[in-house]
């Protein structure tokens, strides 16, 4: 009965291995995006030096898209152990408040001694943020998303506390360099950005990690009989999620040289968990694939960047958003795609919808 | 015979079936699940329905309950024939379902459970104190004496279950199929359901009860339909039928050819006998799982566990490798007293397991072959200490040459591949592992021939190697054919370990599993 596939996937050609690589819908779709910009900005592709500084639209949608590329590299672990984390949001507020905090009231704010700390701090309180919501998945059992929806409402309040309600700004030129500055002509959040991935990609695949995340998510009952330690590795996913967030929540903030406790990263965590599901990555766990999140991040941020360049009325920008998503989703489904297809082909889909039960079928009888 | 207040379809008043199924077909794609089964249910009667797992039961049940359409053959309630599209439709004919599994809500009272969407009503709400009153009413025509008003989850699971059927017969008497309702009540619960049963029976309702406990079936019913792989075997007055014969009749005839076991091998038992076990298994147990047993399997020695299904053979293998933890009793690995919490410290130990459930509990099916074959080795060593990537290739073409995975790509997803050969990508995933011990639950249900024969040479030689081996099949021949030593278990208790010499034929066998005593 399973033979059957197995055959078939046998004889597929280049062609169809091409056809069937993960990463090909979503970048059709990044690519159709960027096309559709054209059509209506004809400079929108064209990347100027000025001052030293790569400027362009494509620079910005790179740069503004940093932050979420982070937040969803964070979540992808998570979402590939059958987890979800929505306090990532709350992270990214909670790490720019603490560290503007500090430069705010630092003897020096100008010293790069004095950004240092900060980012330490940030990073260090992101570490215990994360370890809660690890324990409480993976040590109490709380479901990922009730556990993390803790955080998610508190944090904020704990983010506003920091800020005391105010908006805290900050001079500092060595924090600034970090979402706002430019190295070797790029942005630095940009490289920044490619660096952790590119860290977490090596880590992940270099190491069994990326292996046993997987496992533990595909079949979690399997993993453990098969003597994986599931507990350290969902702390770990957890810990890792909130420091992106936090590296995150340090670039918005050092981007506008403030932190705002109330809106920094609001909604984030969707943005997030939909770059990761666009990237290919299912929700409910298993195989996950980093590139297909930062192509997913990138199709959001140059969907938000067209939503702006394209003038569609702010009261419609999120129906406008919505839909788009809707259909990439749509396009992004095999059984979507599959149903269009069978529909051209063949007059009787009900065969197909039986033969798409059977094994379930097959295993309550057995 | 006993004579049961049954009225027989011999008898000479000829009665009328209250639901007869005839020819019932019922093809999945690549199984024909059931051909041309057949059952009658008369007004009156506890009627089992057997047969080993996979046979069919269920499938039957859900066919005759509308969960399920019938690909061919017809049903007849009362006489006229009905199609059942839904549940429902099987409910409003007279025919109710309780499932092995509650399925009412623990957070609402026994009067609401009982009456739900059908409540006495009054001004269009809900008249709550008539129905507590019809609810008691109910239930103490069944002398259940309950607190109607109680949340039904501060019962146990027994009475939930008799809540359930007292549900059931009050939405359509006629019919009533209960579905492994024992499965999960102990003694004094069952006695408490069979009069339940037998007081609805003398009421004229029809019950058809499913279970795996051969003494309930002599206890309870009047007749019994035995299926065989989805065919019917036959329909007996349970008079005619022993404990012996019905097993049989069950499994099947074709237990006359058996290898037997060379001499030699005798007196390699004999020989361990006297040598020190691998492990020894003293009173272990767990509640509501398996009773207290002891175990000794030596190194080099296949142990075959041998019982029906339910009877407690997967359970036993699971204490031993931590996948449940133990309530009580001791197991000494070479001597020394362990702990086996987890499956990780019988790992540690050398222990090694492949479930039965090789999709739900073995492989992992989004990983590649490769992926799933050193998954147990790289879990044994944390994810810091990766396999390098030319190792893992290594291992993956070592396996899939010695164990003829097909097809041999490593890079090939699992999930696709056919029973047989997942059953082997699990084989390889453990046997890198070079276990002392290696536990086999079930390794060669549902893999085609070729594929049995290759893992029982496998297991042979293994043992020959020097693994210790535990095997678990309901096939009696295979368990047979391999195994140095067989322990028999019946309604979760280990009723005898016989050493596998010539007196030990598959009659003997089945004495044993039926009737739990070693003649």
């Amino acid at each position: 009965m399973t033979t059957q596939p197995a055959k078939s996937e046998a004889v597929g050609g280049i062609g169809r291995r091409l056809a069937g690589h993960r990463l090909l819908w979503p970048a059709l779709i990044l690519l159709a995006l960027l096309l559709g910009n054209l059509a209506f900005h004809h400079d929108f592709f064209s990347v100027r030096v000025r001052d030293g500084h790569l400027y362009g639209s494509l620079i910005d949608i790179l740069q503004f898209g940093a932050p979420l590329t982070l937040v969803a590299l964070g979540m992808t672990l998570v979402i590939a152990t059958r987890g979800i984390d929505l306090s990532v949001g709350s992270t990214v507020a909670i790490a720019g408040a603490l560290a503007c905090g500090h430069i705010s009231t630092a003897a020096h704010p100008g010293s790069v001694a004095t950004m240092l700390t900060a980012v330490a701090l940030a990073l260090g309180v992101a570490l215990v943020l994360g370890l809660a919501n690890g324990f409480l998945v993976s040590g109490l059992g709380v479901q990922p998303i009730v556990a993390t929806l803790i955080l998610m409402v508190a944090g904020r309040g704990v983010a506003q506390l920091i800020t005391g309600g105010q908006i805290v700004t900050v001079t500092s030129a060595p924090y600034k360099m970090i979402g706002g500055g430019y190295w070797l002509t790029f942005p630095f959040a940009v490289l920044l950005a490619t660096a952790l991935v590119a860290f977490t990609g090596f880590v992940t695949r270099r190491s069994a990690l990326g292996m046993l995340i997987e496992s533990v998510g595909g079949n979690p009952s399997a993993s453990r009989l098969v003597g994986i330690r599931a507990g350290g590795l969902l702390a770990l996913v957890y810990v890792f999620s909130a420091l992106c967030a936090a590296v995150a929540g340090l670039m918005i903030s050092s981007n506008v040289s403030s932190a705002d406790g109330n809106n920094a990263g609001l909604w984030i965590e969707l943005d997030a968990i939909l770059a990761v599901v666009v990237g290919g990555t299912a929700l409910t766990g298993g195989r996950f694939s980093l590139g297909g999140t930062v192509l997913g991040a990138l199709i959001i941020q140059t969907l938000s960047t067209t939503v702006y360049s394209l003038g569609v009325p702010p009261e419609t920008t999120l129906v406008f958003k919505a839909f788009v998503v809707i259909v990439v989703c749509l396009v992004q489904s095999p059984v979507f795609r599959a149903k269009v297809l069978r529909r051209r082909r063949t007059t009787t889909p009900r065969s197909h919808t039986t033969a798409g039960t059977a094994p379930q079928q097959q295993e309550v009888r057995a | 015979m006993a004579t049961p207040p049954t009225p027989r379809p011999t008898d000479s008043g000829d009665p009328q079936p209250v639901l007869e199924a005839q020819g019932i077909r019922k093809q999945f794609p690549g199984v024909l699940a059931l051909d041309g089964v057949a059952l009658r249910l008369f007004p009156g009667e506890v009627h089992a329905l057997m047969g080993e797992n996979g046979a069919g039961k269920s499938t039957l049940i859900k066919v005759l309950t509308g969960v399920h359409p019938a690909d061919g053959g017809t049903i007849l309630v009362d006489g006229r024939p009905h199609v059942f599209a839904d549940p429902l439709q099987a409910q409003q004919a007279g025919v109710s379902t309780v499932y092995q599994e509650v399925n009412l809500c623990p957070n609402i009272s026994v009067a609401e459970n009982v009456l739900i969407g059908r409540e006495p009503r009054r001004f269009g709400l809900i008249h709550w104190s008539a129905m507590r009153q019809r609810a008691a009413e109910l239930l103490t025509e069944l002398d259940l004496g309950l607190d109607v008003t109680s949340l039904l989850g501060s019962h146990s699971l027994a009475v939930q279950q008799l809540v359930a059927i007292v549900r059931a017969v009050d939405v359509s008497a006629k019919v009533l199929v209960l579905d492994e309702p024992t499965s999960s009540l102990d003694r004094e619960e069952v006695a408490q359901l069979f009069t339940l049963v037998r007081r609805l029976r003398d009421r004229g309702v029809a019950i058809l009860f499913v279970t795996h406990f051969l003494d309930q079936v002599f206890d309870l019913c009047d007749r019994v339909t035995i299926l065989r792989n989805g065919r019917l075997e036959g329909e007996y007055p349970i008079g005619e039928l022993t404990p012996v014969t019905l097993v049989q009749r069950m499994i099947g005839g074709e237990l006359a050819t058996l290898d037997q076991l060379s001499v030699r091998a005798h007196e390699e038992a004999a020989q361990r006998a006297t040598s020190e076990p691998f492990l020894q298994a003293r009173r272990l147990t767990r509640t509501g799982s398996v009773e207290p047993y002891d175990l000794d399997i030596h190194a080099g020695e296949v142990i075959g566990l041998a019982g029906l299904l339910g009877s407690g053979r997967t359970e036993v293998a699971r204490l031993l490798f931590g996948a449940d933890s133990a309530d009580a009793g001791e197991v000494s690995i070479e001597g020394r007293k362990v702990l086996l919490r987890t499956p990780r410290h019988a790992i540690a130990r050398g222990i090694a397991f492949c479930s039965e459930n090789r999709k739900s509990e073995g492989l992992v099916g989004e990983l590649t072959v490769r992926e799933n074959i050193v998954l147990a080795l790289q879990a044994a060593r944390g994810w810091t200490r990766p396999l390098s990537r030319t190792k893992q290739d290594e291992l993956a073409r070592h396996w899939i040459q010695a164990l003829d995975i097909r097809p041999g790509d490593p890079e090939a997803q699992v999930r696709h591949l056919s029973g047989g050969n997942q059953q082997k990508v699990l084989l390889a995933r453990w046997l890198l592992t070079a276990p002392r011990l290696l536990i086999l639950d079930e390794p060669t249900r549902g893999i085609d021939i070729g594929a049995k024969a290759e893992i029982q040479k496998l297991v042979a030689r293994l043992a020959g190697e020097g693994t210790a081996v535990l095997f678990i099949s309901a096939e009696l021949e295979e368990v047979l054919r391999l195994s140095h030593r067989i322990a028999v278990l019946r309604d979760h208790r280990m009723v005898a370990t016989l050493t596998n010499d010539d007196t030990v034929t598959p009659e003997r066998l089945l004495t044993t599993i039926a009737t739990g005593a070693d003649s």
